[in-house]
């Protein structure tokens, strides 16, 4: 989706602004709000990109004047919705009126392991990749309606493979909840140049998987 | 900011407590006037022509002649500044007129993506949806969802060409006639023409 | 700029909601906030390059969230504040402290009609020879100029057909600048739906674009 949170190469949003001794939390609410998403996260039964997906929803122009975890607490309301944890009465009164769907919460005990645990998103698939590094490829010039991983400012630009990463769930079609379907996962290589037409000698790399690439 | 930004300011009856964005404009104005930037009363002349004055009325004028009038359909086509001029539709915001017609093969549709251009002298001055995110964003990219939004369906084979206005250069979609039409004079012919069906976003219909 | 003003091609914004019978204002502040716009535009301070790149330099998150009206309110107080025609201070507080600064114009209630029946042209006068003529094929360039440009940036780097050409007119990514009228062709190129936004499609999309923002597609 071409959503607000896209927002690679646009100006206007002023300078950088770095905090000196930022604190990991600015308002006790956004370490709740951390610790829910994480919590619920555990035991919603949606995926890391089906939340990012969620996250992404949000009214644009709600989207760019909210903070961080605004959008955390906009996407996990959406996400209780979907899979049937809570109604939007029940969000919106703080009051359980609907019998819940039976989830076993995680325990105290068990955060720091399942927080430390190695996880993966790369899947063994049976096939070869179509690139390898130092070839040449063309982004897709593509917009679709659902979630995706390739940025708006990326579409359509010539780039070069510099890593290949295995099979990686691919996000586009785990947010919408059709399985993981892992595809190659590239690390691309552009010239600013190219990409903004001016005469930085800079280069950006993306993460990009094979469904958003064709050779040239 | 001593200010924020709603997407509905809600109106206030006389008398009653101000929004801050009302307060705002009337502190600005008061200064201007005070300031000597600003006639108070051009400012009446410029709100009553914009109200009263210069609306969509011109542009289906212009329509009707178009369907009714095959030579000034065709100046239309060469020269639609001066075709719109000889009814005395010219000024801001339509210095540089093109005419877009609509055929059985061709619809068109206008929108102005990085600001609001708009058609002032034959159309008034623009909606609020046609100002709005959602048709600013859309228009170039899912024109036919957008047509969806007003109702309007297009068969697959006719091509959706929409015009966004980059430049000084400004549109008017002149709809294709109704069918049963035939020997209607300019004027009822001009009132069924509506603004949507001039920007693009609607069709000319009989009433049911 | 990629400013938030470049609103093509983004499709989270919801439905387009209309109204019927729409009346022309929503509030009584919006016709004074449209009138002093186009009253201060009439004192000559700027032009329409200036008062659109204006309102571009908005806070992307300011522009928004802001009604239309709102957002021509607060650009207009920022270009009053930039020229000093006005002080931060007079402007919060509705009332002159400084003496005012001499204007070209004041546009009296009797000038009005004759003003907007005028309006002004933007084509003028050029030595420079035209480069695309209709059928041509072109390139829409890559730019990415941190002032004002019409060029937006989903047609960038996008090939398609000179549909029409309009003459030379005044060149808004000089103009916005102060460095003058710097009239170019300005031509009407029409794009495939197809090669914008890689749909299969059989719709178009037909752009105002000058003569700098176009290259020879080979």
């Amino acid at each position: 989706m071409n959503g607000a949170h896209d927002c690679g190469g646009m100006m206007g949003f002023g300078p950088v602004r770095a905090e000196v001794n930022e604190p990991v939390f600015h308002a006790p609410w956004e370490a709740r709000m951390f610790a829910l998403m994480s919590a619920m996260g555990d035991v919603g039964g949606w995926t890391l990109d089906e939340d990012r997906a969620a996250c992404e929803t949000m009214e644009p122009g709600h989207y760019i004047t909210s903070s961080y975890y605004e959008h955390w607490l906009n996407g996990l309301e959406l996400l209780l919705q979907k899979h049937g944890l809570a109604t939007a009465e029940e969000i919106v009164s703080a009051r359980a009126s609907v019998p819940a769907r039976a989830v076993t919460p995680t325990v105290a005990e068990a955060i720091w392991p399942a927080v430390t645990a190695p996880g993966s998103y790369e899947r063994p698939i049976d096939a070869a990749p179509m690139f390898k590094a130092g070839d040449r490829v063309r982004t897709r010039q593509m917009n679709p309606v659902h979630h995706t991983r390739l940025p708006r400012y990326l579409r359509g630009q010539v780039g070069e493979i510099v890593a290949c990463h295995g099979a990686h769930v691919l996000p586009d079609s785990n947010s919408r909840g059709l399985g993981e379907d892992p595809r190659f996962l590239y690390t691309v290589r552009f010239k600013a140049s190219d990409v903004w037409g001016h005469a930085a000698r800079d280069v950006i790399h993306a993460d990009l998987w094979e469904p958003y690439l064709e050779a040239c | 900011m001593p200010h924020d930004g709603h997407h509905h300011d809600h109106d206030h009856g006389e008398g009653s407590e101000l929004s801050p964005i009302a307060l705002r404009v009337k502190a600005l104005e008061s200064l201007l006037v005070e300031k000597g930037y600003v006639d108070p009363k051009a400012l009446d002349v410029l709100i009553d022509t914009y109200e009263t004055k210069i609306g969509p009325r011109n542009g289906a004028r212009v329509v009707a002649k178009a369907w009714t009038d095959p030579a000034f359909a065709d100046w239309l086509k060469r020269d639609a500044t001066a075709a719109i001029a000889s009814l005395g539709y010219t000024g801001r915001q339509g210095e540089h007129m093109v005419a877009l017609f609509n055929t059985p093969e061709t619809h068109n549709m206008v929108v102005c993506t990085l600001c609001s251009c708009y058609p002032w002298p034959v159309l008034g001055l623009p909606p609020v949806w046609y100002k709005s995110m959602p048709y600013r964003s859309r228009a170039v990219i899912e024109p036919r969802e957008v047509l969806k939004d007003f109702g309007v369906t297009l068969p697959d084979d006719r091509e959706v060409r929409v015009w966004d206005s980059t430049a000084e250069v400004r549109y008017l979609v002149i709809p294709e006639r109704p069918a049963g039409t035939g020997g209607w004079s300019e004027e009822k012919l001009a009132a069924l023409v509506t603004r949507n069906a001039m920007i693009g976003t609607g069709l000319v219909s009989l009433p049911a | 700029m990629n400013g938030p003003h470049d609103m093509g091609g983004f499709t989270g914004f919801g439905p387009v909601l209309h109204e019927e019978d729409e009346p022309v204002w929503h509030s009584g502040w919006e016709p004074r906030a449209f009138a002093l716009v186009l009253a201060m535009g009439m004192t000559g301070s700027w032009n329409i390059d200036e008062a659109r790149h204006a309102r571009e330099r908005l806070p992307a998150m300011q522009y928004w969230r802001s009604s239309y009206y709102e957002m021509r309110h607060y650009a207009l107080i920022l270009q009053l504040i930039e020229l000093g025609l006005v002080t931060a201070l007079e402007e919060e507080q509705g009332r002159m402290g400084e003496p005012p600064k001499p204007v070209k114009r004041v546009a009296k209630a009797e000038m009005i009609p004759a003003i907007l029946a005028a309006g002004s042209s933007y084509d003028r006068p050029s030595n420079r020879p035209q480069g695309f003529a209709i059928g041509d094929k072109v390139r829409a360039r890559i730019i990415s100029p941190r002032g004002h440009t019409r060029l937006p940036r989903y047609a960038r780097g996008k090939a398609g057909e000179i549909v029409a050409v309009h003459g030379t007119h005044v060149f808004p990514d000089s103009s916005a600048q102060g460095q003058g009228e710097d009239p170019h062709w300005l031509y009407t190129v029409r794009f495939t739906g197809a090669e914008l936004w890689g749909k299969d499609t059989n719709d178009a999309v037909c752009i105002d674009l000058w003569e700098p923002y176009l290259e020879a597609l080979a």
